[in-house]
């Protein structure tokens, strides 16, 4: 069977890593940020699969499972956060929540 | 049971401990009795102890008490050496000073601190023991520091008025630079020659040290430091004046007779140093002649009576050093001791007048008192006499000595002897200047002057009258000290005698014309601008005061004020200040905007991933 | 044992001090006292068999078996120099705890066991003879004074503790990095790893680095000593702390410094300590003539007393830096009797800050009056501090210039200006305090005279000052054996010294 190039699939991470990244540090909506850092999550894990499966191990697999726990634990403290913010504040823009401003 | 020397000093030890412990809660008489009777048993221990040397039975009385200080090759031992030098010195300390505090039992009676006047005292005569003591210089130097502190404490007495205090702060700061000088030199022979001990080092000096070594004049320079700073010597002498302001026992006790006569006495001890060194025993004289000059002169010219006596001490101390000098030890220990007796004679006479005349200072606000006060008259006559060299008094006999050898000394001895004869003549003017103004004339004062007298009072006056007038005639025993060094019978011309026995007269003649008979005028003299300008030069001592103030105490104080802060300490002020720069710095790149935070975090790794790939 | 006793006695006096205060708030300080007493009696048995040292190199050693796999043991040693020092610790103690009697009024629990922490730290410094282990007393003598000083203090109490943190733990640092270099280099010529003293005297470093080494010991001695320019801290510390804590700062923790460069730095580093001598004796004289002219210029009579500490402690820095015994031997007499005079000024102090409320000398005047038992013994103090013989200072500043004199005449000359300019300082305090006429404002007119208590405490003081004047030999006996043995300590020290 033909297998997708190994190159490929890392290409791939890296573009949904860096999309992510960009829709972080551009948008100001902090549930779309969050959502920008679940693509940077996932992308990460893509690129720890296609690695794992070039070199034929689990531990690839592995620290995917590990990032998926991590992203579902962190969009539920991350979503409960949000939920908190706006109803103190009455905004989800984050430019505007800067009370942690040292 | 008085044969041991360590008893002497500690009789007014106890008596010191005792008045202290008791924190002045005893009763007067029994202040006075501890007081002054201590030092009478130290007084009677004294003769018992001198005796022996007296009479020529021994020559020197040896006594360790205990080893003071022994580190490595560094041995003082508290010992203690008595020679014919030190008989003078304990006799006239024990002796005088039992007539002082005789004196001052009922001088002080009125006063609320008569316990702390004894203690103090006590202490003062123990420690000036020491002093002439010591067989070796460490311990001499905690007898000289010992009187220091009480001449301080003593000085400044009267403590209320800050005047007393800054008197006292400035005899203890003056007389400690001497000290220090002092206290260098003790350094300097310990690591020359290996011992303080006294004998010994002066016979390892001899050994060790050539005639006119470096040592050696460096050696005796620092300690003729230390005896110019106890003794008021120029330019130390600045001190001694203003010392005045303690109570009058104490100028009579300590700044006459005894302590500021220690420095010609530390000269004396150490003289095969000087005699190793006789570019600086030269000095000596200059200093002891500088000093007699200037001071009698200052002398004419005050008006408080204990500055004159103040100045004619410092004058008389300044011909103990000329005869040191030359080379006349025992002249000058004879002087010192002459010197003893009709000095604290003239400073109790003194303190008798200002206490009768309810603590009046100023001689012209007093005249005509010799009807009111026969007893100071007397004392003051007689005092006065004996400061002149009157003849057969007991100043003549010890004064002519000095100014005999200085005679007899190569080169410099003539003009050395011509400036004691003008002193001498300047003696007669202004010792008679205070008896005529103060005694005869009109009363200037309207005081009501009632004698302040009593057997405390006048016994010690008739003593010391009856020492000034015959004391004279008492031998010196010193032979054996100075045996090697000193010249016997002096030959001088009748002339030269005779001038030395006329010059004070004609002082004493002068000064009964201007304030006797008033056949001269004062007035006119004054008239001028010159004369005016002199006087003021001199009545201000010479400008010394106000030169050291310039030149040293002002700048001192204006330099720790201006650094109250402490400049080093900026150096941690400014890590401070960096510290919180660093701080406002970095608290502004904490700006709350999150894009911003992600985008320096980005920022970071891209540069890190660019800096490692280029490296 | 003897001193693990010591150590442990105080160390758990001080943690019961603190949970007594639970039953009633005057236990602590008796607890506080009975545990410092009690350390007196060990320490008078070890008095008593001073002459031990002359066979070994210590009266008595404890050593146990620490961190086995770097080298580290628990190891505690006294001989004549240190066993001076823990007495004085002691002594001091005491003091420190009568002058805190009356004065500490709340957290009374926690103050004596900082205290009684802080004694602890400091016995453990004098007698920690594991590098490792003396690094860690260092470290615990400045924590609970940290504590004294920002709890119990005076208006500015949190700066004066943060800077004297700052400045002890930075420098202890450089202490720290220098003894790690050294034990690096004792592994490398030795081939095991040791923190032990005896040991670490056999290495030999050499050249620049050993000069840098020395340099990191030297500077933490000098900022505890201290020595210009690193005294900033202590006016500070001084002015803020309470009145025991001034009493152990001045008394003891400043002895720590003198110790360390007695003990350490010049045995370890010889060569270099020979060639930073001129360094050494320029800053002491420094110390001596500069302090105390700051010290005049000053209003606040706490931070006077401790630029003139600072002037005292120069003292100590010259005698050690004679490279004879005379030196160094006046240099421990400083230390003692300084401890003792710095102490009862501080106390004086203290109390007058106490009944005046103030510590500006301008407030105050003709207090003589108003209590002549005080003026007294403040007169003695002052008399002592500016050298006057026949007490415990004038022996220690007279052997140290006599030390020095022979090494640099200059320096032992400029250093003995500063007598006369003690003598300056000393006395305008008493002027302006206890003499002159009286200050009218209305604190001073209920003013009381000392106490029984504090009579006692002065008494003691005056005892031991008389005591070390007129008999040093008492001291100087048991310091001397020690200080033999340390200036043979290690080959390359003693061929140093032979140079001389």
């Amino acid at each position: 069977m033909e297998s997708i190039p190994f190159e490929h699939g890392l290409m791939l991470a890296a573009t949904l890593f860096c999309l992510g990244l960009i829709g972080v540090m551009t948008r100001r909506n902090i549930v779309f940020v969050l959502m920008s850092l679940e693509i940077m999550l996932n992308a990460s894990g893509l690129a720890f699969i296609v690695s794992g499966s070039r070199w034929g191990g689990a531990d690839g697999q592995v620290m995917f499972l590990m990032i998926l726990t991590l992203a579902a634990a962190e969009v539920a403290v991350g979503l409960g956060l949000i939920i908190q913010l706006y109803k103190r504040f009455k905004t989800i823009d984050i430019d505007v929540l800067s009370a942690l401003k040292g | 049971m008085f044969e041991s020397l360590g008893w002497l000093p500690t009789f007014p030890l106890l008596g010191f401990l005792i008045l202290f412990l008791s924190g002045g809660g005893l009763p007067k008489r029994l202040i006075a009795v501890i007081g002054a009777g201590s030092i009478g048993l130290a007084f009677v221990a004294a003769i018992v102890v001198a005796l022996p040397i007296i009479s020529g039975d021994a020559e020197v009385i040896v006594h360790e008490v205990y080893t003071w200080m022994a580190v490595g090759s560094f041995n003082s031992a508290f010992g203690m050496y008595l020679d014919g030098l030190s008989v003078v010195m304990i006799l006239v300390i024990t002796g005088v000073g039992f007539l002082i505090h005789l004196y001052s039992t009922g001088f002080m009676i009125d006063d609320p601190s008569y316990s702390r006047f004894f203690a103090i005292m006590n202490l003062f005569v123990a420690a000036m023991l020491v002093l002439v003591l010591a067989d070796n210089l460490l311990l001499l130097y905690l007898g000289w520091e010992g009187v220091g502190l009480c001449s301080y404490l003593l000085i400044g007495f009267w403590y209320q008025d800050p005047a007393n205090g800054y008197a006292a702060r400035k005899a203890f700061v003056t007389t400690r630079v001497g000290d220090t000088s002092m206290a260098i030199g003790l350094f300097l022979i310990f690591t020359q020659l290996g011992s303080l001990d006294i004998q010994e080092s002066m016979a390892l000096a001899q050994g060790e040290w050539g005639l006119d070594s470096g040592y050696a004049v460096a050696a005796a320079l620092l300690l003729l430091g230390g005896a110019v700073g106890k003794s008021a010597q120029l330019p130390l002498q600045t001190w001694l004046p203003d010392a005045m302001a303690g109570p009058t026992p104490i100028s009579a006790l300590i700044h006459a007779a005894t302590m500021v006569t220690a420095g010609v006495y530390l000269i004396a001890r150490t003289h095969a140093l000087f005699e190793l060194a006789p570019d600086v025993q030269l000095l000596v004289a200059l200093i002891g002649l500088a000093t007699l000059l200037i001071a009698g002169f200052t002398a004419m010219t005050q008006h408080d009576i204990k500055r004159i006596l103040a100045y004619s001490t410092i004058s008389q101390i300044g011909y103990m050093f000329l005869g040191l000098g030359v080379g006349a030890w025992s002249a000058s220990v004879f002087h010192l001791m002459t010197h003893a007796f009709f000095k604290a004679l003239l400073f109790l006479a003194a303190g008798t007048v200002i206490l009768s005349l309810h603590h009046e200072h100023d001689i012209f606000k007093m005249g005509g008192k010799w009807r009111q006060l026969p007893v100071a008259f007397a004392s003051f006559l007689i005092g006065s006499l004996a400061l002149a060299a009157f003849p057969y008094t007991s100043g003549y006999f010890s004064k002519d000595e000095i100014l005999l050898a200085a005679l007899e000394l190569e080169h410099a001895g003539f003009w050395l002897w011509l400036g004691g004869v003008v002193g001498a003549f300047f003696t007669g003017i202004y010792s008679f200047r205070l008896v005529f103004v103060v005694f005869f004339g009109e009363s200037a004062g309207h005081h009501e002057a009632r004698e302040v007298t009593g057997f405390s009072m006048a016994a010690p006056l008739l003593v010391l009258m009856v020492l000034a007038l015959a004391g004279g005639l008492i031998h010196v025993p010193t032979e054996s000290v100075f045996a090697a060094s000193e010249h016997g019978e002096h030959h001088v011309s009748a002339l030269m005698h005779s001038i030395m026995i006329a010059v004070p007269l004609l002082g004493i003649a002068l000064s009964y014309l201007f304030y006797g008979s008033r056949t001269l005028s004062v007035e006119r003299l004054m008239s001028n601008t010159i004369a005016q300008g002199l006087h003021k030069f001199w009545f201000a001592g010479w400008g010394f005061d106000g030169l050291y103030r310039r030149l040293l105490i002002t700048p001192y104080v204006w330099l720790a004020a201006v650094n109250k802060r402490d400049v080093v300490d900026t150096a941690a002020g400014l890590l401070v200040t960096l510290s919180e720069a660093g701080n406002s710095l970095l608290t502004r790149s904490q700006s709350g905007s999150l894009r911003w935070y992600i985008l320096s975090v980005v920022g970071g790794t891209v540069l890190l991933i660019t800096l490692g790939g280029v490296l | 044992m003897t001193l693990l006793w010591i150590l442990l006695l105080l160390f758990f006096g001080g943690v019961f001090a603190w949970l007594s205060e639970m039953l009633d708030s005057r236990l602590p300080r008796w607890i506080a006292l009975l545990s410092v007493v009690a350390t007196l009696i060990p320490l008078m048995q070890l008095y008593g068999s001073f002459e031990a040292q002359r066979d070994s190199l210590w009266i008595i050693e404890f050593s146990r078996s620490w961190i086995p796999s770097l080298g580290i043991n628990f190891l505690l040693a006294v001989d004549g120099l240190s066993l001076l020092l823990v007495g004085l610790t002691s002594f001091l103690g005491i003091i420190a705890i009568g002058a805190a009697w009356v004065e500490i009024r709340d957290r009374v629990g926690f103050f004596y066991f900082n205290l009684l922490w802080t004694l602890a730290g400091v016995v453990g410094v004098f007698t920690a003879i594991d590098l490792f282990l003396f690094f860690f007393f260092w470290e615990v003598m400045l924590i609970p004074m940290y504590f004294i000083i920002a709890i119990w203090g005076h208006e500015n109490k949190r700066y004066a503790a943060t800077k004297f943190f700052l400045f002890t733990q930075f420098t202890g640092m450089l202490l720290l990095v220098s003894l790690l270099c050294l034990v690096y280099f004792f592994t490398i010529q030795h081939g095991y790893l040791s923190f032990a003293y005896e040991d670490l005297l056999r290495v030999e470093v050499g050249g620049k680095l050993e000069m840098w080494l020395m340099l990191g010991f030297f500077i933490a001695f000098a900022t505890k000593l201290p020595s210009v320019p690193f005294h900033s801290w202590l006016p500070d510390a001084h002015s803020q702390a309470p009145t025991a804590g001034s009493v152990l700062l001045a008394g003891v923790l400043l002895k720590t410094g003198a110790y360390g460069l007695i003990r350490f730095t010049l045995p370890f580093f010889p060569e270099s300590s020979m060639k930073f001598t001129p360094v050494a004796l320029t800053l002491s004289v420094i110390s001596i003539l500069y302090c105390a002219k700051v010290a005049l210029g000053q209003s606040d009579i706490k931070r006077l007393i401790a630029y003139t500490s600072v002037s005292h402690m120069g003292f100590v820095l010259l005698g050690i830096y004679a490279w004879n015994l005379i030196g160094l031997q006046g240099a421990v007499m400083t230390m003692l009797a300084h401890g003792l005079s710095a102490a009862a000024l501080f106390s004086l102090a203290g109390g007058l800050q106490g009944r005046l409320h103030t510590r500006e000398l301008g407030r105050m005047g003709g207090l003589w009056a108003l209590a002549p038992r005080m003026a007294v013994v403040a007169l003695f103090f002052s008399v002592a501090a500016l050298g006057m013989p026949g007490l415990g200072n004038f022996v220690g500043e007279f052997l140290s210039l006599l030390g020095v004199f022979s090494v640099s005449i200059w320096a032992a000359a400029l250093a003995a200006l500063g007598m006369i300019v003690a003598s300056v300082y000393s006395l305008w305090v008493m002027q302006a305090v206890f003499q002159g006429a009286r200050n009218t404002e209305e604190a001073q007119a209920s003013l009381s005279d000392l106490d029984a208590r504090e009579l006692s405490l002065y008494g003691l003081m005056m005892v031991g000052l008389v005591l070390m004047g007129l008999f040093p030999n008492v001291f100087l006996d048991v310091s001397a054996i020690a200080l033999e043995h340390l200036s043979s300590a290690s080959d390359a020290f003693v061929a140093v010294r032979e140079r001389l």
